[in-house]
């Protein structure tokens, strides 16, 4: 073990470890330099492909055939250029708070003065009887699990997929492997698609979308086992149907990589608990990005969100707080889904609200706003940047809305204000 | 091939060759400061917001709707800006001088 205590306490020999070098850790990183920090940067991961992006996994990198490097974060030079030192395919195994020192899977200790855990999420992998010993099974998560459904159905386009989860990630995948040409079948265990995270109103636009480009999409199914069936499976719900499947996806959620963290005593909710400068309860340690459980000051409660702008605004403001900054997080959310032609994005976030009002321009151009009494909530808008600008502007500024106007194409979002 | 003329906030001007893609993804490929590029390039985050140099517009194709609506969650907007994941690189833009927005 080093002890950097010993060291004189110089600018540029401090570490700053960053253990996850997806969208939040890449970001960080970077983000560190550009506010002045001077000292060592360590950006750790155990998968060992140089930074990418993961929302095109689902989506273009899935039905293309383009290279993973066509979607990395930075370039390879950048990181060199910034002097920033990349450990890929290295996990870190545990966090010794007391002697500030993170051990790693080389077998080796890494000194750190400040520690940044942007350790994300893994694909929850459902407890269905006959899954572990199923064949051709894959989450969605990371490039490894796409490069292998791409392999799979490369050789065979025209094989029987079956989705479990009809979250987007489910969605997505559909929208790209029906595009390559599979049969797909989606199960969703609610009674509608998006449950979760949007009005049935959008529900059933997606499921119209999917039925029209041949996905074959069932609700209320609770799959309860896997058979083996040949060279196939056989996915068996509940009500006793069952779904040959040639390649299984699941797209079923999350699940938070917090243990590194609950295992060195940091507070865990749901998520790594950080504060408004996405510090843990240790001055020492951050936590950003998907993995941590913070406070939304627009919506005045905790949160944890998976998605790039938070990832990417965590990354800020806990690169700005270690250089000494006064910063603090203040974002609203945001959000978007691409499936076949359709290009959906959301601001804000719903829950609690207790109106949706629709304005729709076209069968394939609406968006819903969600309220609670006159305050704008959150905007799902389908094709329709407009909306999502204007629904963005009118969150952040708080001004009331004539919902009357808002139903109206004919009147400009403009002009809808009260 | 396209050379474009990338200007930071910092007034550094940089030229780097492109041959395919999008100047977004040329821009992140040679680190140029202050485009992001956060959504990778499908139109839905507006890091990437450049402003054409005046005499250069005629070199660039005219901005769909979406883009000129994603254009209008940036304050600092004008008649030049592009977000330049949209701006796809042919020898038509060859010489452009791009202002990495604010």
């Amino acid at each position: 073990m080093s002890d950097v205590s010993l060291v004189e306490n110089l600018a540029e020999n401090q570490i700053c470890v960053i253990i996850g070098a997806s969208h939040a850790g890449v970001n960080c990183a970077f983000a560190l330099r550009k506010e002045g920090w001077e000292g060592k940067i360590m950006l750790i991961d155990s998968d060992p492909e140089l930074p990418y992006h993961r929302p095109p996994l689902s989506k273009t990198y899935l039905h293309s055939s383009e290279a993973l490097g066509q979607n990395l974060l930075k370039s390879s030079e950048s990181y060199g250029k910034e002097n920033i030192q990349l450990l890929l395919g290295i996990k870190a195994l545990s966090i010794d708070r007391k002697t500030q020192n993170v051990q790693l899977d080389n077998g080796t200790w890494q000194a750190y003065d400040k520690l940044v855990l942007a350790t994300g999420a893994r694909a929850m992998i459902p407890s269905i009887r006959g899954l572990s010993e199923a064949k051709h099974v894959y989450p969605l998560r990371t490039a490894a699990d796409v490069n292998g459904i791409r392999d799979k159905i490369s050789k065979n386009p025209g094989q029987d997929v079956v989705i479990i989860g009809g979250g987007y990630i489910g969605l997505e995948t559909a929208a790209s492997l029906r595009k390559l040409g599979a049969k797909v079948t989606v199960l969703e265990r609610e009674s509608r698609v998006l449950a979760r995270v949007t009005a049935p109103e959008m529900s059933s636009f997606f499921e119209s979308l999917h039925a029209a480009n041949g996905v074959s999409i069932h609700c209320n199914k609770q799959v309860i086992s896997i058979a083996e069936d040949g060279e196939k499976v056989q996915v068996i719900c509940e009500d006793g149907s069952s779904f040959p499947a040639d390649l299984l996806v699941l797209g079923v959620g999350i699940q938070v990589n917090s243990e590194l963290a609950s295992a060195a005593g940091l507070q865990i909710e749901n998520g790594i608990r950080v504060d408004e400068t996405s510090c843990t309860n240790d001055p020492n340690v951050y936590a950003i990005g998907d993995c941590t459980d913070h406070f939304n000051p627009h919506y005045k409660r905790y949160l944890r969100l998976e998605c790039v702008q938070n990832a990417v605004d965590q990354a800020k403001i806990a690169a700005g707080a270690i250089c000494g900054k006064d910063v603090f997080y203040d974002a609203i959310p945001w959000f978007w889904s691409d499936q076949y032609e359709v290009k959906l994005q959301l601001v804000g976030l719903s829950a609690g609200y207790d109106e949706a009002v629709l304005r729709k321009e076209s069968e394939l151009v609406f968006s819903i706003w969600y309220f609670r009494g006159n305050e704008l909530l959150a905007v799902d808008a389908v094709n329709s940047a407009k909306a999502y600008v204007w629904g963005t502007k009118f969150i952040k500024s708080g001004e009331p809305i004539d919902k009357e106007k808002l139903k109206n194409p004919e009147i400009e979002l403009k002009s809808i204000g009260k | 091939m396209a050379k474009i003329t990338f200007i930071t906030s910092d007034e550094q001007r940089i030229t780097v060759e492109g041959f395919s893609g999008s100047v977004m993804a040329l821009a992140v490929e040679n680190g140029i400061k202050g485009i992001d590029g956060d959504c990778g390039g499908v139109c839905s985050c507006a890091t990437c917001h450049v402003h054409v140099a005046p005499e250069d517009v005629s070199k660039t194709r005219e901005a769909s709707e979406i883009e000129t609506d994603m254009l209008e969650l940036d304050d600092h907007t004008d008649q030049y800006s592009r977000l330049s994941c949209q701006l796809q690189i042919s020898e038509d833009l060859d010489g452009v001088v791009l202002r990495v927005a604010k």
